[in-house]
């Protein structure tokens, strides 16, 4: 699950990572009495999306009054922010964070995830921060060093010291750099983040370190024992259709093609996605019903699936292991007779009872056409979305 | 011959008397599988479809032999189940739970360091050797026995392998669900370097997903050792980046992990690569000049 910023920097200041002084606005006025309240000669107003690269595309800016960030905020909130991280259809902005200005010496990057390969966290640290990470990987790869944690004894002071010096920071900032580690690492463990990134961490006039920026996302398989942590949902940054398919423990992730899916299991949704591309066609959506799925969950699946005008054809691949291919017919005759679904829909299931359930499809009213492998059905799919266009 | 499971095979199942642990408990025997007994904490003592049921792994194993288990726990407890099949020793562990926190996945892992048991999973869909027995959860009636072994990170599309396989006239010696979460026991690697000590093995499918890095690291191990002709797909080639998808380790994240890549590195290993989720049948076919 993502959170915003200004919700990513309360779970920091939390474990005691130190972040600017501000405060979240949902209005101009509550932006301008923010701004009153925190003082000084420059406040900064951002944007609160769900997207790096805010400040390229306007979402960022200094105020050098509260009038001033009163005004950027009504400029602001409603405005579709366009950046390269949310597509070309972009994000609407509904609440800025308005922060104190700081004086910035210097820029750092810090980040922690799960290195899979070694089965534990991984610190990685650069001198280059508030630039894109992955380009300074890509082009100064020596800019970027890595720390792995050991679950048993946390971050060593050491390792933290190993990363201040290799990022040419003096001693004095050196011991706070292992501070924010610590603190850092808390914050990762006790929350299940699967990811924390601080780009960038400031080191100030002053030789302070301050997490300027702060991306948080938290494992979602451990949310059932985070209660505080799920309130920070903002279903705004999420697609509507996605929205609804969870309440429904439906997997759901829309896309842009014609081609609908309905199939069992991540990676063959996964795969039959791919099949439906092989063939000429676009899917629409990627969509796992899951290995026990029952009626319900497929007259589900069908509401979202016809919730999305762009769908033209449906197709669903069915590999009934536990689930019953017979099952599995008689829910999607009932689902269609019910919901009326206009579009062609092909089917493709093998497994247990395939036969059966081949008969049911066969003997109903309705006009199905099936398939007996991934590739028949794709290519079949793809011909009935192109002749409904 | 078989890899990791076979007639020797004396397997328990921890949740035995939950819905699902009962279910694959009863197809696991009906598919020539020694099951001797299961664990639910608190029904100790008592039996359930004619198995013994014990409160602890270690009392399992000290009264059944048992030298495997299967884990249908629910996510918030199965990590410990992990740990607490590890402490009595069992040298397989296989789990299936979908779900689990990879925090306590971290401190599974870091707890079995050391100690002498193998983990498959978790969040897979098991391990069957066909004709001799199965762990998990994939329907046996689809398996012949034969040949060619299978790893994949995927439980449906192992289902799709092995009927693929098999409606050509392929059979197969053990098929291995590695699973599709980011911290996991056993890896494409180790599952390829048990196949090529099985000499009943003759080839491997193998089918990854975008995500991580195994199976670049992978490419790398057969390009470097492993002798015995492998076929892989890649499933996520049309995922768009940043989305989880299903499988908590299915994300491309910032431009690493995509299908083209791991595609790339498998075909520059000598793997011979389906494009297509329907052709790993086919392909495999070739490979082997039948």
């Amino acid at each position: 699950m993502k959170i915003h910023e200004y919700q990513a920097k309360s779970v920091l200041a939390r474990f005691g990572v130190p972040v600017p002084r501000g405060e979240v606005a949902l209005s101009a006025a509550e932006a301008g009495d923010v701004a009153r309240r925190l003082g000084g000669s420059v406040v900064v107003v951002k944007a609160q999306i769900h997207a790096g690269g805010r400040g390229k595309g306007g979402g960022v800016k200094l105020a050098k009054s509260a009038d001033e960030a009163e005004q950027l905020t009504k400029d602001m909130i409603g405005m579709t922010l366009v950046t390269h991280q949310t597509g070309p259809e972009g994000k609407k902005v509904g609440r800025v964070l308005i922060e104190e200005g700081l004086q910035i010496e210097r820029e750092l990057y810090l980040s922690i995830v799960i290195d899979r390969a070694s089965a534990c966290p991984v610190i990685i640290a650069s001198s280059a921060g508030g630039m894109d990470i992955e380009e300074v990987a890509a082009s100064h790869p020596e800019q970027i060093l890595r720390e792995m944690v050991n679950r048993g004894t946390g971050i060593i002071p050491f390792q933290a010291r190993k990363l201040a010096f290799g990022m040419g920071l003096p001693g004095a900032t050196a011991n706070k750099l292992t501070a924010v580690l610590q603190s850092l690492y808390r914050a990762f463990v006790e929350t299940d983040a699967s990811m924390i990134e601080i780009n960038p961490l400031i080191v100030t006039k002053g030789g302070d370190l301050l997490a300027l920026d702060a991306k948080v996302s938290f494992d979602d398989n451990a949310l059932y024992r985070h209660p505080d942590l799920r309130d920070f949902r903002d279903i705004t940054e999420e697609d509507p259709l996605e929205v609804e398919a969870s309440k429904f423990s439906l997997n759901y992730i829309r896309l842009d093609g014609t081609i609908g899916c309905m199939v069992n299991g991540a990676g063959l949704a996964m795969a039959t996605m791919d099949i439906i591309k092989l063939a000429g066609g676009e899917p629409a959506n990627f969509l796992d019903v899951g290995g026990g799925a029952n009626a319900d969950q497929i007259r589900n699946a069908f509401k979202i699936l016809m919730s999305d005008k762009n769908v033209k054809a449906v197709l669903i691949n069915i590999f009934g292991g536990i689930l019953r291919c017979d099952v599995l017919a008689q829910g999607v005759i009932a689902a269609v007779t019910e919901l009326g679904v206009p579009v062609p829909i092909v089917i493709r299931m093998e497994g247990t009872n395939v036969e059966e359930g081949k008969r049911l499809l066969r003997e109903s009213s309705l006009n199905f056409a099936t398939a007996d492998s991934m590739g028949e059905a794709a290519d079949k799919v793809v011909a009935l979305a192109k002749a409904k266009k | 011959m078989a890899v990791l499971l076979d007639k020797n095979t004396r397997l328990i199942v921890q949740g035995l008397t939950g819905r699902e642990g009962t279910f694959h408990a009863k197809a696991a025997a009906a598919y020539h599988t020694n099951v001797v007994g299961g664990v639910t904490p608190g029904k100790g003592g008592t039996t359930h479809e004619g198995w013994p049921v014990f409160n602890t792994v270690h009392d399992a194993v000290q009264a059944t032999g048992a030298n495997a288990t299967v884990i249908f726990v629910p996510p918030p407890f199965a990590a410990d189940a992990i740990m607490e099949a590890a402490d009595a020793d069992i040298p397989l562990a296989v789990c299936i739970t979908e779900g689990i926190p990879t925090i306590d996945m971290l401190k599974a892992l870091t707890f079995m360091q050391g100690r002498g048991t193998r983990l498959i999973g978790p969040n897979c869909p098991g391990i069957i050797s066909a004709g001799k027995g199965k762990a998990g959860i994939i329907p046996a009636h689809i398996c012949r026995e034969g040949r060619i072994g299978i790893v994949s990170k995927s439980g449906t599309l192992t289902y799709e392998a092995i009927h693929q396989l098999s409606k050509i006239g392929m059979g197969q010696t053990t098929c291995i669900g590695i699973g599709g979460d980011p911290l996991i026991g056993t890896s494409f690697i180790d599952a390829l370097e048990l196949f090529a000590g099985d000499a009943d093995t003759e080839a491997v499918i193998m089918i990854g997903e975008i995500g991580g890095t195994a199976e670049q690291e992978a490419a790398a191990f057969i390009k470097a050792q492993f002798k015995k002709p492998v076929v892989g797909f890649i499933a996520g080639q049309t995922a768009p980046p940043g989305r989880r998808m299903g499988h908590a380790g299915a994300i491309i994240a910032g431009g690493q992990g995509t299908a083209a890549e791991k595609m790339d590195a498998l075909t520059a290993a000598g793997v011979h690569v389906a494009k297509s989720p329907a052709e790993m049948g086919q392909k495999m076919r070739d490979a082997l000049g039948r």
